[in-house]
């Protein structure tokens, strides 16, 4: 393909970056003029004020080692601060006192280290550019010839090529060695549980009482007023141990509880008896990605999610009304015990939070 | 290696070296036994160019030595463990509170330990200017062209290390185990249950059971500490490798040539001045950690999965990934042979990945258009090679787009316009955005090669309006000098490929989408000024 790129015949050889090295290479479609304008080299050299003025050079030289002791200063400063403003338990202007005036002990040591150095090496230093050569990265037609030898040579003495079944069959070892080290990674999650199941389904059972979060107090319908919100998890959440899973459950069972004037509520036929006199109770895990869904707007009763913006319709069991959540939060069905208390009915009737392969 | 110093060094007349000496003696054992005069030889002379811009290469390396050194410092307090504890230190409005024992010794760190909370705030500050420095370097060698052969390889480590940046952030914010930081692994989570087929037991396998479990914490702390570290020291060692074998890229500049680079020796003006600017930025990180605080864990209280805050935000380099999110549409569930596509989440993983896949190979794909197979050490200024810049700000445009969706709220809130106003808005400017800023880039770079060519041809203008004896005013145009007028001409340009049947006589459908790309990227060029064209514009004056 290369050779077809040469098309426009104002075209001039490539610019001999090879340097004897064999092939000039194709300069594809990029124009070279053969009356470029030609590099005029360098510039003459610009002396410094410090190499010029040795009273400049002298005060240059002053400011060096002056910064250089200031950094001295800086790292004894920053040793005597760490003693200077010890931390006192509980008093939280201490740890502000001693991470300022070690920060800033440490920094004027840094930076005038820093500062020092470099302006020696700009003001003082030989000033007059060097210049390297380069040459081509690839290797020199020898070197390469040489190592194409060496690799025959090798399949030669081992008999790599020619001796096809050990070739294969060690290439087959070497694709199957690794292969029990990410077997053995099957242990990152438990054995004996399957997580599909547990996805599918919350802690909530027939009769658990609606508790506060994070309290633990169990609600009455008749606390619940039109208008109002609560954080809500099982009142059984509470004997659940951090070791058993607290957090776990925690994040699957959260509800939010909220009533509005029955005659706000639209409501699907099947689903009229999943609510109590205008309360309703919704997952609180946002079926985008499973942040809790935790800001409630009375006024237009939308669930606003912080995380990504996803808005629900409570009015209309929830349903996304904006955002990037792809399904309506699951509502739990409740409803009242003997007691006046607010209860499950059952688990929700689908799985909560964001959406997975298995879900339907 | 043959360094050539220009002029002739001012020849002091050295008296003969003494044998012995400490210095010597020890020189000498070293070298014996390592034959470290070798690597002196070859590299203390060796010149680097000067270029402010090349600087925030090293700022991103000298970030990393900050964040290792820092990084120590902590694990020698921190507790990478889920276990519940009742915090009991000095910060008065958590104690007693449970907690996991990763957040009690953050907040150990941090109000119980001198100059712990310093080297906490180093650690966050120059983690973030690590990222900050590499997407910025990466800019730079885009934008100059820096990563044409034979570089390209290069450019792909650079880029893979931008991505382990990335993730060594993202790690290293989960640990604390926080309010916050446990929101955004919640949030992880949610995108890797969303992955078809795979994505459950996935989640499942991460998290050591269901979310958020007592596994992720020390997991991510192995990965933080130990496998991302030493995969990207091994990525920068080979990255720095490259450079030595290449040497350093130079802009264009009288002398300068795609055979020679001029800059300073490493030692011992290189050293000094990369030496000291190591020391500058370590001292304003320091500075920074020392005046402003980041991350305060302390006032978002341990992770819980029922409260959550308004106006929570990522770390900003995570940002442009989580305002895709936000940017998908409602209700993209689809349920397909009894299973769940997640295509509110698929979608923007898909988009975002498209793109990192875009910016990873983008040099093959100039290099496969343009054919060009010669070594490229002289950079482009980014207005000589105008579809380029004309991508790369398009690019730019569109990840700032996403960047600004993962503020949407913040941005409702602080203009007062609404939530769907500003989501709407930044939907249509992510398709709308790249293609304005494209125009916008392409046609500034060839006005600006225009008024190149001008000021090459007819010199600058003086501002001094003359009154010819015909009663005509003219405005006296200076000439530039020959070396001011190299940097003005001193490029090569590209033609659109002419399509050519190969030895089969075929054209072949490659060969139909290279020319077609081709015809995209330099159609609309100018051609450098000629030597021709500068002595007819002279005899005009």
């Amino acid at each position: 393909m290369a050779q077809d790129d040469n098309s426009g015949t104002e075209l001039a050889a490539a610019d001999s970056s090879d340097h004897g090295h064999g092939t000039a290479h194709a300069v594809g479609t990029a124009v070279v003029a053969r009356d470029a304008v030609q590099n005029p080299g360098f510039p003459p050299h610009r002396p410094r004020v410090t190499d010029l003025d040795p009273k400049k050079e002298k005060n240059a030289e002053r400011a060096v080692y002056t910064l250089f002791y200031l950094s001295i200063v800086g790292s004894v400063w920053a040793i005597a601060a760490y003693m200077a403003f010890p931390i006192v338990p509980e008093d939280i202007a201490s740890v502000r006192a001693n991470n300022l005036f070690i920060g800033l002990g440490l920094a004027l040591a840094l930076l005038a280290l820093g500062i020092g150095a470099v302006h020696w090496g700009k003001a003082l230093m030989h000033a007059e550019e060097g210049i390297d050569e380069r040459h081509p990265v690839r290797g020199t037609v020898e070197t390469r010839a040489r190592a194409i030898e060496i690799f025959d040579e090798a399949n030669q003495e081992s008999g790599f090529g020619r001796r096809s079944l050990i070739r294969n069959s060690l290439i087959g070892a070497l694709i199957a060695f690794p292969l029990p080290a990410v077997v053995l990674f099957r242990g990152l999650a438990p054995e004996n549980q399957n997580p599909v199941d547990l996805l599918k389904h919350t802690m909530w059972e027939a009769g658990d009482k609606l508790a506060r979060d994070p309290s633990g107090v169990p609600i009455k319908a008749a606390d619940v007023t039109v208008g109002s919100v609560f954080h809500v998890i099982p009142e059984k959440l509470a004997s659940v141990g951090h070791t058993e899973g607290y957090l776990e459950e925690k994040a699957k069972a959260i509800v939010l509880l909220m009533r509005l004037k029955p005659e706000d509520l639209v409501e699907d036929e099947d689903r009229k008896a999943w609510s109590y006199d205008g309360i309703v109770a919704y997952s609180k895990v946002c079926t985008h990605v499973g942040c809790p869904v935790a800001l409630y707007e009375q006024q237009t009763h939308h669930l606003l999610c912080p995380c990504h913006q996803s808005q629900f319709d409570v009015t209309n069991h929830c349903a996304v009304i904006f955002g990037p959540a792809a399904r309506p939060l699951p509502q739990l069905p409740i409803a009242v015990d003997d007691e006046g208390y607010l209860v499950a009915q059952s688990d929700f009737k689908e799985p909560v939070g964001p959406s997975f392969w298995e879900r339907h | 290696m043959n360094t050539v110093t220009a002029p002739a060094e001012p020849t002091t007349p050295t008296p003969t070296k003494k044998s012995g000496g400490f210095t010597a003696t020890a020189s000498n054992y070293i070298d014996e036994r390592t034959s470290i005069s070798t690597a002196v030889k070859e590299l203390g002379r060796k010149i680097f160019p000067d270029h402010w811009s090349f600087l925030l290469g090293e700022v991103a390396l000298y970030s990393f030595v900050i964040i290792l050194l820092s990084g120590t410092f902590l694990t020698f307090f921190f507790q990478a463990s889920m276990a519940e504890v009742h915090y009991e230190g000095s910060y008065v409005p958590l104690k007693g509170i449970e907690m996991s024992a990763a957040m009690a010794s953050t907040l150990d760190i941090s109000f119980d330990v001198r100059g712990g909370l310093l080297m906490r705030q180093v650690h966050h500050w120059a983690a973030l200017l690590f990222v900050a420095s590499i997407g910025l370097h990466m800019l730079r060698i885009f934008f100059t062209g820096a990563f044409r052969k034979p570089r390209e390889l290069n450019w792909v480590i650079g880029f893979v290390l931008f991505i382990l940046a990335m993730a060594e952030g993202f790690t290293g914010y989960s640990l604390p185990d926080d309010l916050l930081s446990g929101n955004g692994l919640r949030i992880i989570d949610g995108m890797v249950k969303g992955i078809p087929v795979i994505g459950t037991w996935t989640s499942f396998l991460l998290f050591g059971g269901e979310f958020p479990g007592t596994d992720i914490v020390g997991r991510l702390y192995s990965l933080h500490i130990l496998l991302l570290p030493a995969i990207i020291l091994v990525l920068i060692a080979l990255h720095l490798l490259f450079v030595v074998v290449h040497k350093h890229t130079q802009f264009s500049g009288p002398g300068r040539t795609q055979q020679n680079v001029v800059g300073y020796p490493i030692l011992p003006v290189y050293a000094a001045k990369a030496g000291g600017f190591f020391f500058i930025v370590f001292g304003v990180v320091m500075l920074i950690a020392s005046l402003f605080t980041i991350n305060p864990v302390w006032n978002y209280g341990p992770y819980d999965p029922s409260p959550v805050s308004a106006g929570t935000q990522p770390d900003w380099y995570i940002g442009f990934a989580d305002g895709v999110l936000r940017l998908a549409p409602s209700n993209w569930d689809i349920v397909l042979f009894d299973h769940t596509f997640s295509f509110g989440i698929l979608i923007p993983l898909a988009v975002v990945g498209l793109f990192i896949v875009l910016v990873l190979i983008y040099p093959f794909i100039e290099g496969w258009i343009t054919g060009d197979k010669r070594e490229h050490h002289i950079l482009d200024r980014p207005r000589n090679a105008a579809t380029r810049t004309a991508i790369g700000s398009a690019g730019v445009t569109f990840y700032a787009v996403l960047w600004a969706a993962a503020s949407s709220d913040i941005i409702a809130t602080h203009f007062k316009v609404t939530m769907e106003g500003v989501i709407h808005t930044l939907q249509v400017l992510l398709f709308v955005g790249p293609v304005l800023a494209y125009f916008i880039a392409k046609r500034t770079c060839l006005a600006l090669q225009k008024k190149d060519r001008s000021i090459a041809l007819h010199g600058y203008e003086s501002g001094r309006i003359v009154r010819l004896p015909g009663g005509e005013y003219i405005e006296v145009h200076e000439p530039v000098d020959e070396y001011e007028r190299w940097n003005l001409v001193g490029h090569e340009s590209y033609q659109p490929l002419m399509i050519r049947p190969n030895s089969r006589g075929r054209i072949t459908v490659a060969q139909r989408t290279r020319a077609a790309l081709s015809r995209w990227f330099f159609e609309d060029r100018i051609d450098p000024v000629t030597q021709g064209e500068l002595e007819s514009s002279h005899d005009h004056h």
